[in-house]
């Protein structure tokens, strides 16, 4: 025992390891400075010192004459309504997808295997889901924005497409992984799917399923600011063409008023999860 | 007046007034749909209309075939590439400003006073609630157009993220191993690098990872307000309406996206068995 103390290493035994493996990331790090063209110093190149320290100087005193406020309150009620139009337009696409997608509510498989044509179905709206999702909703935003025109019609549809697969998919797994005998009991009995979902699937998993939802309306919110800037309309757009015009004052007072909105939406959501169990 | 010891036996509410409360709940969701539908202006009418199916057809059409000149393919793999460098960078960065802010914005014992404890969250909070477009788009003004101001966007939001996920587990990590060194005398340095960053290690690590994750696909849109990376291209290119260049675009986008699904499903599953 005292010859193991008086052997232990007064150095960090693994000062070698440590210092290999340092040198090895740092190697590794190199071409991804190339990449990204990691150039700090620029920063504090003084020409960009002086552009960015007028645009900082402007923040203060924040913008807020009347008629600025009065724009920046109507651009959010229209960041906030296209959230929530764009979540109900994706609940609307999700809700039958999922009812789809589950395979709690086959008959088939309550034989033991499900029959080849409902599995190949349920496969392909599950890769319908997918797809939907997998598009980020700024790329569906920019595409639409193409064919709808400027406004909020394209940010509806994007947030109410990339969240319709997003919603979809979650549904279905929410659907599966809940209590499922009395479903099944419903379906062994004679019942159509439909009843065996409203009856048997729904009342176990619908606090869980409203709180995804609401939850998804929450970031929503976050995501509908940053559509408007690519032409969507609400809070983004304007704080896009501020931030163009190097208008500061302007850029302090939407940050500000952005934040705000985002930890009330935090709040509210939070609050209703809660509420809803 | 102090609680009882025992309190004494209530009777759940009646169902009224849960009744009373999910018709309020109901007409509250259906008043903010509704007024969301009637103030947008949202002509579906136009287009659901045969014209604008029309429309939409042609705009579709015009995708294909996607673009597959050699010269072109080269630049989207460079420019997934840069995607993928950008995201990495800027996780690295963010976990390292993450795991520095997240020492002071965490109270580490019991006699801990943690002064900055407040303030530090007030900070980290600000960072996680302002998105990456949004950063990109502010730090455009200072870092100019390019894959630099994509990386430190990413860094600040993620930083933000991290920061936060850090400063829990540091409050919620065992006792045990460092107060056996406060004990002993060790200074904090020691304690957190021998003592408590061990324990955790794994842990940060697979939020940073979790992040990473996240970032890539964030990155790759990141350049549509000229930030870098495959977003750049595909703004551009729509831009200038080159569909098959933007198909392939999208195509590689997409591919990027399932490729680091797969992987990280792949290890998830490795790491789960």
């Amino acid at each position: 025992m005292s010859a193991l103390a008086t052997a232990a290493p007064r150095r960090d035994p693994a000062f070698a390891a440590r210092l290999s493996w340092s040198a090895g990331t740092l190697l590794l790090l190199w071409p991804l400075l190339v990449a990204t063209e990691f150039r700090p110093w620029l920063l504090f190149d003084p020409d960009s010192l002086r552009v960015s320290g007028n645009f900082l100087a402007g923040f203060w005193p924040p913008a807020h004459e009347a008629n600025f406020l009065l724009l920046v309150a109507r651009e959010t009620w229209r960041t906030v309504a296209m959230a929530t139009a764009g979540v109900t337009l994706g609940l609307l696409i999700a809700a039958p997808l999922a009812l789809l997608a589950t395979g709690t509510l086959s008959i088939s498989a309550l034989g033991g295997r499900m029959a080849p044509l409902p599995a190949a179905l349920r496969q392909l709206v599950r890769a319908l889901l997918v797809l939907l999702r997998s598009v980020p909703e700024l790329i569906w935003a920019l595409v639409f924005v193409r064919v709808v025109g400027l406004g909020p019609t394209s940010g509806v549809l994007a947030i109410g497409l990339s969240y319709g697969g997003m919603l979809g998919k979650v549904y279905a797994e929410i659907l599966e992984s809940g209590e499922t005998q009395a479903a099944t009991a419903l379906l062994r009995n004679g019942c159509g799917r439909l009843q065996a979902f409203c009856y048997g699937l729904l009342p176990a998993s619908a606090a869980e399923l409203s709180s995804y939802t609401v939850y998804r309306w929450e970031c929503a919110i976050r995501s509908s600011v940053v559509l408007g800037f690519v032409g969507a309309g609400g809070l983004g757009q304007l704080l896009d063409s501020s931030v163009k015009m190097f208008a500061g004052a302007e850029v302090a007072t939407m940050l500000l008023v952005f934040v705000a909105l985002v930890a009330l939406a935090d709040r509210a959501s939070a609050w209703l999860r809660q509420a809803l169990g | 007046m102090s609680e009882p010891a025992c309190p004494p036996y209530r009777l759940p509410p009646p169902q009224r007034q849960s009744r009373r409360q999910g018709w309020g709940f109901a007409a509250l969701l259906l008043g903010l749909v509704g007024a969301s539908l009637y103030t947008l202006d949202l002509r579906l009418s136009e287009f659901l209309s045969r014209d604008a199916a029309a429309r939409m057809g042609a705009f579709v059409a015009e995708f294909f075939p996607p673009e597959h000149a050699p010269a072109f393919l080269h630049k989207v793999l460079l420019g997934a590439w840069e995607t993928l460098a950008m995201s990495g960078l800027g996780t690295l960065l963010a976990a390292l400003a993450g795991l520095t802010l997240a020492l002071p914005a965490a109270r580490l014992h019991a006699h801990d006073r943690a002064r900055w404890r407040g303030p530090t969250r007030l900070l980290l909070n600000a960072l996680r609630s302002i998105p990456e477009l949004v950063w990109a788009a502010l730090l455009l003004v200072s870092a100019g157009l390019g894959p630099f101001a994509g990386t430190l966007a990413l860094a600040l939001h993620t930083s933000g993220v991290l920061g936060r996920l850090f400063a829990e587990a540091l409050e919620n990590a065992p006792r045990g191993p460092a107060e056996a060194l406060r004990v002993q005398g060790v200074d904090e340095t020691r304690i957190l690098l021998y003592a408590t960053l061990p324990q955790l290690l794994p842990q940060l690590l697979s939020y940073t990872l979790y992040r990473w994750e996240n970032n890539i696909r964030a990155a790759s849109v990141l350049g549509v307000v000229g930030a870098g990376g495959l977003g750049q291209l595909l703004a551009f290119h729509l831009g200038l309406f080159h569909m098959p260049r933007t198909a392939t675009i999208l195509i590689a986008m997409l591919l990027l996206v399932a490729l680091v699904d797969g992987l990280s499903w792949l290890s998830r599953r490795s790491m789960t068995r």
